[in-house]
């Protein structure tokens, strides 16, 4: 079997903005490349190792295409995160025609252990992308911060 | 950035003519080194900016412009309702009326050095700053609707300030034409406790001296003398500010195939001024407005408390309140006609000059006092509207240094307790919840404040009046 036709790990990283800060996450599937984006997020403002997955909430959205459905997840996830003062570092996504459920692990913000950076304002359409790379899924944008 | 095509009208004025697609030409002011160091998206931005429906005489770019999504940041660009003109979610950005407020105290350098450090921790511990914090009051919805309707002339209502503070503030303290019943139950819901908080990332609140005053008369107007301490806050509307941006963004995104207007880029996202959704955002816009300016009014609050606690003698009046990302209807004169315009600012600070109307009599002889902020560790600025400026880019200056590199290359540069240590060996005191929220907002991430402030007086978009560096920096 060559490279290309391997499923790519999961993974997320940053990328660079101006003002900003990009998110990228990479995943065998769709979903998984959301989860990573979404691990991404959260790292923008809090270490993911320093996060305790200790309590669930679940989410739910639905946009007319699945970029548009990235950023509505990833704002739902910055809605919560504002509205409970909580840091998410475990997500878990399923994706059906456009509409996603998803659920996010993580406990009340604790100024102390966490030290978080910088707080998500909302997630842009710059950079926005879900594509389709190495047998992999790629999903990404910008965060305004 | 590329500088084929522009045209150098003069030293500090780059015009690039309208093409293709453009409506009108894109100005750049800036000197030659800013030009080269901004990224080249600030022109394609620019660009895009002057395609879109009903814009007048051009797509402008302040001194610190950088890229941000859809307009750049300081980015000026008015729209005419008669000539099809729109109104866009993303040329005023997620932290709608983001701004800087100034306040004197009546007190020199010398009478803070013994109660520095416990004035740095007092105001630290007190004022909420950092992702998670909550402010001390608790809006239900009644209240929320009252407080987005009557904006800072709501907090003093109920007891943050002095009905003096509202005339040093712009639109008096409360914008009109704001409407509660436009802004979501989400946004409220991000709202709810947050009144009176800092935010994080580049907002601030500043303990500042006065150390260069290069215009006496309008410094004197402004009631500004060397060795003054004065305070900065830096902040904007919050949870509910970015919730609106978010939802409307994408609302006009989506509903841009059907209102028949095509976007060069999603970001641009907009809707014929006049359209019910263009009705709606400026409604909910507005509301945004009054929740930075009681925002900001409630942490001018929160620091008189502290001051009249640790310095007595402290007396600390409003020298002016503005913001730099917003969407006004302001008259203009374009070609010997007065016209009504929306003029978008994005990062760009309205800076209207002596005699205007809006101002209120006390700085009418002045022009409008301009407030530029530094980074931690340089200086800020006030400047003031001029004439000149009136005609340069609507009455709008510059807003900050602007970043010169992404928070990502900052942290491979910097420790945040590194800066902290450096800086506190020059006398500032940073107080903040976080070492690397700190290291990628580093002195050095920024452009040279300076250099902007010369090109933005040279131009003529505003008049230096008066230096201010950095004594205590509580960083969100």
């Amino acid at each position: 079997m060559s490279n290309n036709n391997k499923h790519i790990a999961s993974h997320w990283e940053h990328f660079a903005h101006e003002a900003d800060m990009g998110i990228r996450g990479f995943g065998p599937t769709c979903a998984k490349a959301f989860e990573q984006a979404a691990l991404a997020l959260s790292s923008i403002v809090s270490s993911l190792a320093s996060i305790r997955p200790e309590h669930k909430i679940t989410i739910a959205c639905a946009a007319p295409n699945i970029e548009l459905l990235l950023v509505d997840w990833l704002n739902a996830i910055i809605f919560e995160m504002s509205t409970r003062h909580m840091l998410f570092s475990r997500y878990e996504v399923q994706i059906d025609n456009e509409k996603l459920t998803g659920a996010a692990w993580g406990e009340t913000v604790k100024m102390g252990r966490h030290s978080p950076a910088v707080e998500p304002k909302g997630a842009t359409y710059t950079s926005l992308s879900v594509h389709q790379k190495n047998a992999g899924w790629v999903a990404q944008c910008v965060v305004d911060v | 950035m590329e500088l084929n095509g522009f045209e150098r009208l003069s030293e500090l004025e780059w015009h690039l003519p309208a093409t293709d697609a453009m409506r009108v030409p894109v100005i750049i002011y800036a000197d030659e080194a800013l030009m080269r160091d901004m990224n080249d998206k600030v022109r394609e931005q620019a660009v895009n900016v002057a395609k879109l429906p009903g814009i007048v005489q051009a797509s402008y770019a302040m001194p610190d412009a950088h890229w941000d999504y859809g307009f750049p940041i300081g980015g000026v660009a008015a729209f005419d309702p008669e000539e099809g003109g729109v109104i866009s979610a993303g040329g005023v950005g997620f932290d709608i009326s983001c701004g800087v407020r100034c306040l004197h105290t009546g007190l020199k350098t010398q009478d803070i050095s013994r109660v520095k450090e416990q004035l740095a921790d007092t105001l630290f511990q007190r004022i909420p700053a950092g992702v998670g914090s909550t402010g001390a009051i608790c809006l239900d919805s009644r209240e929320m609707d009252e407080m987005l309707a009557g904006g800072a002339s709501w907090a003093v209502q109920n007891g943050f300030g002095e009905t003096a503070d509202l005339e040093r503030i712009e639109e008096g303290g409360k914008m009109t034409g704001a409407d509660p019943a436009q802004v979501s139950q989400q946004a409220k819901k991000r709202q709810r406790d947050e009144m009176g908080t800092l935010g994080s990332g580049n907002h601030y609140l500043e303990v500042q001296r006065v150390v260069e005053i290069y215009d006496q008369r309008i410094a004197m107007g402004y009631g500004l003398t060397q060795d003054d301490v004065v305070i900065s806050i830096h902040c904007g509307s919050r949870g509910l500010g970015h919730q609106i941006g978010t939802e409307f963004l994408r609302e006009m995104a989506i509903a841009a195939a059907s209102l028949n207007i095509l976007l060069p880029d999603r970001e641009l996202a907009c809707a014929p001024i006049g359209s019910p959704i263009a009705r709606r955002y400026l409604g909910a816009m507005r509301a945004a407005i009054n929740c930075a300016l009681a925002n900001r009014q409630i942490l001018t609050h929160l620091v008189r408390q502290i001051f009249s606690q640790l310095i007595p003698q402290a007396r600390l009046p409003l020298l002016y309140d503005v913001s730099h990302n917003t969407c006004k209807v302001e008259q203009h004169e374009i070609n010997g006609r007065k016209r009504k315009l929306h003029v978008h600012r994005k990062g760009a600070t309205r800076a209207f000059g002596p005699g205007h109307p809006d101002l209120p009599p006390a700085l009418r002889a002045t022009g409008q006092p301009v407030l530029i902020g530094g980074s931690m560790g340089t200086a800020s600025y006030i400047l003031a509207g001029t004439e000149r400026g009136m005609q340069l880019a609507f009455g709008s200056a510059c807003h900050g240094a602007g970043r010169a590199m992404s928070r990502h290359q900052a942290t491979r540069l910097w420790h945040g307790r590194d800066i902290i240590n450096q800086l506190a060996r020059r006398d500032i005191l940073i107080r903040s919840p976080s070492c690397r929220g700190v290291a990628e907002e580093a002195p050095g991430a920024y452009k040279d404040v300076s250099a902007v402030i010369e090109v933005a007086d040279r131009a003529g978009l505003a008049h230096k009046v008066a230096k201010l560096v950095p004594l205590i920096c509580i960083k969100g």
